[in-house]
């Protein structure tokens, strides 16, 4: 009878051991006197990812991690803070102390979109001080083989003559393809019935399955099917390195530049020396040759923009969006 | 097509890559049985390590995780009423009953031969059947999500034992609950009054500790049982036994089996949608439905031979389309592309080698699983046998633990807390929580269906066709209608049956 008690315990104890190794590195990171920013950093730096673990997001984050730590001299924490399409994370990002000691990744437009249109977003954009962006996905429309849609020009053609038959899946409302859809129609001047979905995969899903007619897809998904879709457009300012034979929107007279960049932002009041420090360990990543060939090959566009850079970048599009958003806002 | 066959064996020879096996089998149980530590998690934090390892070795390894995990789940479910994972909400139904019986290693044993047979008819599915199955999964667009979710609503009729009307009640409850948040559609925040924190919506594992555990502990500690254990006497043969109990009942393990498959297949419906569906689809077979609820090994075995063949499933649109069916699929996408291999058509025949190693390897997985499972069944029901006033700190300490760790969240404790007391009060109105997270988990599911078909049908012109002429919708439709008419047609047979024998002993009195 003792012996399966002490059993049952053991088991117990184990169980909580591992359940303590788990979560030993979510512990937010030690205080650090604000204003010391001599021998920075110190610790270790939390990196927070406001999306789900495997996600874009956490994969560059992953791929940076041991870049980071090289260069920083210290241990990169990689958490999760999900939710809200990742306004979760951005207000926890908004809210802590700024003393460089937590980070979090960073999608543009989200941050700009939601505070915009949210009005329990529970950040504002310049809340988040950008370190760097080092990575965009232009975004781009695809038909399936068998559409009698062989260009942008049919798409046009047939959009004008039917306003509103065509169906075009994206990922979620007030997002990067939302907006994208927006402008596209506000461009044309033609209407095309946009269907919001959950995620990248269930718009795949459902437009593979034949549902809707366009699929606004992220670039890297659209390398990966190739074969399969006939790309009418892409929104990058020129020819995609990955996808070489896919015109951009521009080339074919509809002005578009449609994508989404990552990066990592900081709180708002974080030392400049501190920012220094974290763009240049970034902007050395983004140098890395091996890290550019791998982002390539997997269909994204490696960037390489500082603080000031990104921050100006983020303004002058928050400035586009205005006057688009005034329109929604519900 | 053989060619694979020699690579496949060299790697599944290699004393590293098994021990690997064993070693994330292992890993996976115990994050499955801690509620709040999902799979998902547990891969990510995996995921750095597989950038050093080969692709194979990685991918047997995510395999093992994501399988044990998935099985792990039944284990606090079984013992203290919580799903580890949401996958094991059907668990608990006759789970925590058998095991308040005095029979938590039977359960066990059963939960762990019926994982293993869910899992290898699982992986025998995504062996052979993966190019059928992958056209099937692309079957379902819109208008087949939010019948889906119909199908499943049905179940309240099954799923409150007792009332009716209360069931209905707490189905209506949970609806509401899911539309907590920004709404998946249109992207207005519902139901936040102004909060932050609620803008992401309820977490579903703090809701399943809230509605399951909760209670049960507060109904332990009222019950004032503090010193009286559940007495778990070792007994012999139990495997023997419930093996010859389960064997004898192919079709239960076979339909709970592919209900798993199909529902894993389906992008965005996961393993807690398959072990629901197959959990009322066993009472609505079985000849004694009264038993259900009560201990019924089962009850058990239908839960969990669905969620386990649901793994299989849900890779195969990940194998085949490069969609992963679930969030762990979609770790282990992130994985492969790591080393540069893209999921997706062409696959099978590019990574012929790698693919069927990984294939083989899973199906390894699940006959170690029972080994596994079955070594130790005897120590973890042993568990049971902790003092209740030592157990029950444990267990509210690992509830909130778990519902930190979700989402490193200090609102989620808060909310479990809320709604944790608020289920206690609703258990003792005679509400069964199964309702409730029910409509809590197909809620969001149908409301997304619904309203994309309402936008595709109206570019169309066609609303109503949209909704009810596709082949998948109307199979599923049936299933939706049978799945109401069955148990009232049942009833209405026996209440004229027992009229009836009621008049015969009447006339011969």
């Amino acid at each position: 009878m003792r012996k399966m008690k002490l059993a049952a315990i053991m088991l117990l104890a184990v169980l909580l051991t591992g359940l303590a190794g788990c979560s030993a590195g979510s512990g937010p990171a030690a205080e650090g006197k604000e204003g010391d920013t001599k021998g920075y950093p110190k610790h270790p730096i939390t990196y927070s990812i406001p999306f789900d673990p495997g996600g874009q997001s956490d994969l560059e984050a992953r791929r940076q991690q041991p870049h980071l730590e090289r260069i920083l001299g210290t241990s990169i924490v990689i958490t999760y803070k999900i939710g809200g399409g990742g306004a979760v994370g951005w207000t926890e990002l908004a809210g802590k102390k700024p003393d460089g000691y937590f980070m979090a990744g960073i999608n543009v437009p989200h941050i700009i979109l939601q505070p915009l249109l949210q009005r329990d977003a529970g950040y504002k954009t310049e809340q988040l001080e950008p370190v760097a962006i080092f990575q965009s996905t232009p975004v781009g429309l695809a038909v399936r083989k068998d559409s009698s849609i062989q260009s942008l020009e049919d798409l046009i053609r047939m959009a004008k003559d039917k306003p509103g038959a065509l169906t075009a899946a994206g990922v979620g409302t007030y997002t990067g393809h939302h907006m994208t859809h927006l402008l596209f129609e506000e461009k044309l001047e033609a209407a095309i019935q946009y269907i919001p979905f959950t995620g990248a995969a269930a718009a795949m899903q459902s437009f593979l399955g034949g549902n809707t007619d366009l699929l606004w897809g992220n670039s890297n998904d659209l390398v990966s099917y190739k074969d399969e879709f006939r790309l009418i457009a892409i929104g990058s300012a020129e020819r995609f390195t990955a996808l070489p034979d896919t015109p951009t929107f521009i080339e074919q007279g509809v002005d578009l530049i449609a994508g989404i960049d990552r990066g990592v932002a900081v709180p708002q009041g974080t030392p400049e020396k501190v920012v220094q420090e974290l763009e240049k360990a970034f902007l050395k990543i983004a140098a890395d040759p091996e890290v550019i060939r791998q982002m390539t090959a997997e269909g994204f566009e490696p960037k390489a923009m500082g603080a000031a850079e990104s921050k100006a970048y983020i303004k002058q599009l928050k400035a586009e969006y205005e006057p688009l958003v005034a329109e929604l806002r519900p | 097509m053989t060619d694979y066959i020699p690579v496949v064996i060299e790697v599944l020879s290699n004393p590293l890559n098994l021990l690997l096996l064993v070693a994330s089998l292992i890993a996976g149980i115990i994050v499955g049985a801690l509620p709040g530590l999902t799979v998902t998690m547990a891969l990510a934090l995996l995921l750095p390590f597989t950038f050093s390892l080969p692709a194979d070795t990685s991918l047997i390894a995510m395999g093992g995780l994501y399988i044990g995990g998935m099985f792990g789940g039944c284990i606090s479910a079984i013992l203290i009423n919580t799903p580890g994972t949401p996958s094991a909400i059907a668990t608990t139904f006759d789970g925590y009953p058998m095991a308040r019986s005095g029979k938590p290693h039977h359960a066990i044993v059963t939960a762990v031969l019926a994982s293993g047979i869910g899992g290898i008819i699982g992986a025998l599915a995504l062996l052979f059947l993966t190019p059928l199955l992958s056209s099937l999964s692309l079957a379902f667009g819109p208008p087949e999500y939010f019948w889906v979710a119909m199908l499943g609503l049905s179940m309240i009729a099954t799923l409150s034992s007792g009332s009716m009307l209360k069931g209905l009640i707490g189905g209506c409850l949970g609806l509401l609950l899911g539309t907590i948040g920004i709404a998946p559609i249109g992207g207005e925040s519902r139901f936040t009054f102004g909060l932050a924190p609620l803008v992401a919506g309820l977490e579903l594992t703090v809701v399943l500790i809230a509605f399951f555990c909760i209670p049960e502990v507060l109904r332990i500690v009222e019950n004032r049982i503090t010193g009286e254990r559940i007495a778990y006497r070792k007994e012999k043969g139990v495997v023997a036994q419930m093996w010859n109990r389960l064997i004898r009942r192919p079709f239960l393990l076979l339909r709970s089996s592919v209900i798993g498959v199909i529902v894993g297949i389906i992008p965005g419906a996961g393993g807690n949608v398959a072990s629901i569906i197959s959990y009322d689809a066993a009472v609505k077979f079985s000849k004694d439905k009264k038993a259900f609820g009560k201990g019924s090994y089962e009850g058990v075995a239908a839960s969990e031979s669905a969620n386990n063949a649901e793994v299989g499933g849900s890779l195969v649109p990940l194998l085949s389309l490069g969609i992963p069916g679930a969030p762990p699929a979609a770790i282990m996408m992130g994985a492969l592309m790591i080393h540069g291999i893209t999921p997706g058509p062409g696959l099978f025949t590019s990574q012929a080698g790698l693919v069927y190693t990984f294939l083989w390897a899973f199906l390894l997985a699940n006959v170690l699983l029972i080994v596994l499972g079955l070594y130790l069944s005897g120590p973890i029901g042993r568990i049971i046998n902790i003092r209740m006033d030592v157990l029950i700190p444990v267990i509210i300490f690992l509830s909130t633990i778990g519902a930190f760790a979700i989402r490193n969240n200090f609102t989620d404790v808060v909310m479990m807390v809320i709604i944790g007391l608020a289920a206690y009060l609703l258990s003792r109105l005679g509400f069964h929580p199964a309702p409730i997270v029910l409509g809590l988990i197909l809620g969001p599911i149908a409301e997304v269906g619904l309203t994309q078909s309402i936008l595709i049908g109206q570019a169309k012109d066609h609303v109503f066709a949209f909704f009810f002429t596709r082949p998948v919708s109307v199979v599923l439709m049936v299933l939706c209608a049978l799945s109401i008419a069955v148990p009232l047609a049942d009833k209405w047979l026996r209440s004229r049956r027992g009229s009836g024998q009621r008049q015969g002993k009447e006339e011969a009195e």
